[in-house]
């Protein structure tokens, strides 16, 4: 840029252009139509794109202040008034090695059950399984790894060990149709082996989709993937498992992720992981973020005409509620750009 | 007059195996302009003594970077963080095959720049005019004949200049930006003389969709080989937008290390994208872009550490053993 003027935050033609952008529109169900100045549409691309809200799960489980419930119960509640159409509410692992999750039944039973929303939640096994349909739970998780290395430092155990407990949470959930979503770790990389090659990450998803899993979602754990390896994961894993069926959970680690989701999404995959205000450190590099921010997600998804159904002001006025309550700094940029500091 | 390319000893090293699945259409080298020293310094707070400018140059040079913009020759009254730009541009090593281009926004500052030894200059259009009148009080027209007389005078002395153009996915006056305007002025910059445009997102809201929408209309007035990108990530889109202007034969990317830089329309607010981000990327794809990724950090660890400020690089973020 040239000579730049100071500062304009409170410049009025700004605050119109992101109130264009922000898609400042109903929560409802019907998508929002295309808003005038989006018709031009990049063709190929999904007419709409499922956005699975992590945040309260995943999101919550790798940050270090331990949340009070009500403060999760009221974040799960904005969520759902957001028009997420999914949101993973908690986890029903043991409290010994998630205390970040020890709360899950009382979670579970004291959130508001939107109609039209899902509230999955993870079940490592059996016993998690049964506590979570106890609780009200209409659909779990289970979650995979491509990594044997992952597998035993993560659950003390090797891929098809996990497998087998697996199908026993799956063959159950069938049985009282209970849907169940199955997740892929280190589909682009992995902390402990370094590379991870596509064809064990397409052994162990068609592992997951043929015991019944509805949906696949392929996690970049550490955030190290790029547009070029995600293409290649999925070149590999579309050959065997419809893209119908395939989600991307990417996490934003090395900035990547935003590429990556536009990648996958070029490649037809219609359904997208993130947590609101990027909820979520990296377990793996200290400092460094997680989970891609659910509000950056959607300002793409917005600028591309693409539909999700999710009002991003009252997304973004949720992350500004948990991050207040976590006394932390969003790590959404759009957050980030448009609330005043 | 595209900047000379150079063999480089550690090229070897800082290549990735390339994948013939993966480029695709891609192009398979890309020229990183680094923009640290100028943009990116000319939007921190802190004012950077002349020898730790000097020095970040001097590094940026040895990690394999083509084209490093040095300084920018405007009035210290209104850009003080540049006011040394004469001592900068005599004081850095001027590594052979890579290029230095300084800011000149009048025929005043290309004099000042010249007389310095600057080899490549650069002028700053815009795609809005309300931008055009709050930066430099005048309309597009005006600027463009203010240029008219630097493009002439090096022609005369065989400089190359380099045109941006602002605000071409949004403006912070005027809102939306016509994908035609921005067509316009880049058409009128490359006619007059600029053998390469850089198409500034220069407040961030731009997304995969505006920015091919822009591109498809620019790429009919102008070659695609003479097209620039230069994505801000204020609202995070950079790297999703560079992708798409790769994807459409885009082989130039503007960035800045550590993504310098913030954004004078958003208040804590980051600007510029990242050239360690950006070559992370540009690696995973199999894309050469001659750059040492570990060099590139280092430099950008010591400019940070001058600066007292984080790096905005979340390779670096994540790299770092805190």
């Amino acid at each position: 840029m040239g000579t730049v003027p100071s500062a304009l935050k409170h410049c009025l033609s700004y605050q119109h252009l992101l109130k264009e952008q922000l898609w400042i529109g109903e929560p409802a169900a019907p998508p929002p139509a295309l808003h005038p100045g989006q018709e031009f549409q990049i063709s190929g691309l999904p007419d709409y794109v499922k956005i699975v809200e992590v945040g309260p799960r995943d999101g919550l489980q790798n940050e270090k202040v331990t949340v009070p419930t009500d403060i999760k119960i009221e974040l799960i509640n904005r969520l759902s008034k957001a028009g997420l159409s999914v949101i993973e509410a908690t986890s029903f692992v043991s409290s010994k090695w998630v205390p970040q999750m020890a709360d899950h039944t009382e979670v579970m039973r004291r959130i508001e059950r939107h109609p039209g929303v899902q509230y999955p939640v993870l079940t490592p096994n059996l016993q998690g399984f049964h506590s979570a349909i106890a609780a009200g739970a209409t659909e779990v998780s289970v979650f995979g790894a491509a990594s044997e290395s992952f597998n035993k430092m993560n659950i003390n155990c090797s891929i098809e060990e996990s497998i087998e407990k697996f199908e026993e949470v799956t063959k159950l959930a069938r049985n009282m149709n209970i849907p169940v979503r199955g997740y892929v770790s280190c589909a682009l990389g992995c902390p402990y082996e370094g590379n991870v090659i596509p064809a064990k990450v397409v052994e162990v998803s068609k592992q997951l989709y043929s015991m019944g899993c509805y949906e696949i979602s392929l996690g970049d754990t550490i955030g190290v993937g790029t547009p070029g390896s995600m293409k290649r994961m999925l070149e590999a894993v579309m050959k065997e498992i419809p893209v119908s069926a395939l989600a991307v959970h990417c996490h934003d680690t090395y900035g990547q992720a935003l590429a990556n989701i536009l990648t996958a999404i070029q490649m037809g995959v219609g359904v997208v992981d993130s947590a609101v205000a990027g909820l979520g450190g990296c377990p793996y590099a200290k400092g460094a973020t997680g989970n891609v921010a659910t509000e950056d997600v959607l300002y793409m998804l917005n600028g591309l005409g693409i539909n999700t159904g999710v009002n991003l002001y009252k997304v973004m006025e949720t992350g500004n509620f948990i991050c207040t309550a976590l006394n932390k700094k969003t790590n959404s940029k759009v957050a980030q750009a448009s609330f005043n500091v | 007059m595209v900047a000379a390319k150079r063999a480089l000893p550690w090229l070897a090293a800082s290549l990735r195996p390339i994948s013939s699945t993966a480029a695709g259409s891609l192009p398979k080298q890309v020229k990183i302009v680094e923009v640290g020293p100028r943009d990116g310094l000319q939007n921190e707070k802190n004012i950077v003594p002349t020898q730790v400018k000097i020095c970040l140059i001097n590094m940026l040079s040895e990690t394999g970077l083509p084209v490093i913009e040095a300084t920018s020759f405007v009035s210290p009254k209104w850009v003080p963080q540049m006011a040394d730009h004469t001592e900068v541009l005599q004081g850095i090593q001027k590594f052979p095959g890579v290029s230095y281009p300084v800011l000149t926004p009048n025929l005043k500052g290309f004099q000042a720049a010249v007389a310095a030894g600057a080899k490549e200059v650069s002028i700053f259009g815009a795609a809005s005019e309300l931008f055009t009148k709050k930066n430099i009080n005048c309309s597009i027209e005006e600027s463009l004949q203010r240029f008219s007389e630097v493009m002439h005078a090096a022609g005369e002395a065989s400089i190359p200049v380099r045109g941006y153009v602002s605000c071409v996915l949004g403006c912070p006056y005027e809102g939306k930006i016509a994908p035609a305007k921005v067509a316009e002025v880049s058409k009128k910059m490359y006619s007059m003389g600029c053998y390469e445009i850089s198409l500034g997102d220069t407040i961030g809201v731009g997304t995969p969709g505006s920015m091919k929408e822009m591109l498809s209309a620019v790429m009919k007035e102008v070659p695609v080989r003479a097209l620039a990108v230069h994505c801000h990530d204020t609202y995070g889109q950079a790297l999703a937008n560079t992708l798409v202007a790769l994807q459409m034969g885009v082989s130039v990317v503007d960035s800045s290390v550590a993504g310098l830089g913030g954004c004078p329309y958003a208040q804590g607010a980051s600007g510029n994208v990242a050239t360690e981000d950006l070559v992370y990327m540009l690696h995973g794809l199999g894309i050469h872009t001659g750059v040492d990724p570990q060099k590139l950090m280092e430099a950008g660890v010591f400019i940070c550490k001058a600066l007292n400020r984080r790096t905005s690089s979340k390779v670096v973020q994540a790299s770092s053993r805190l």
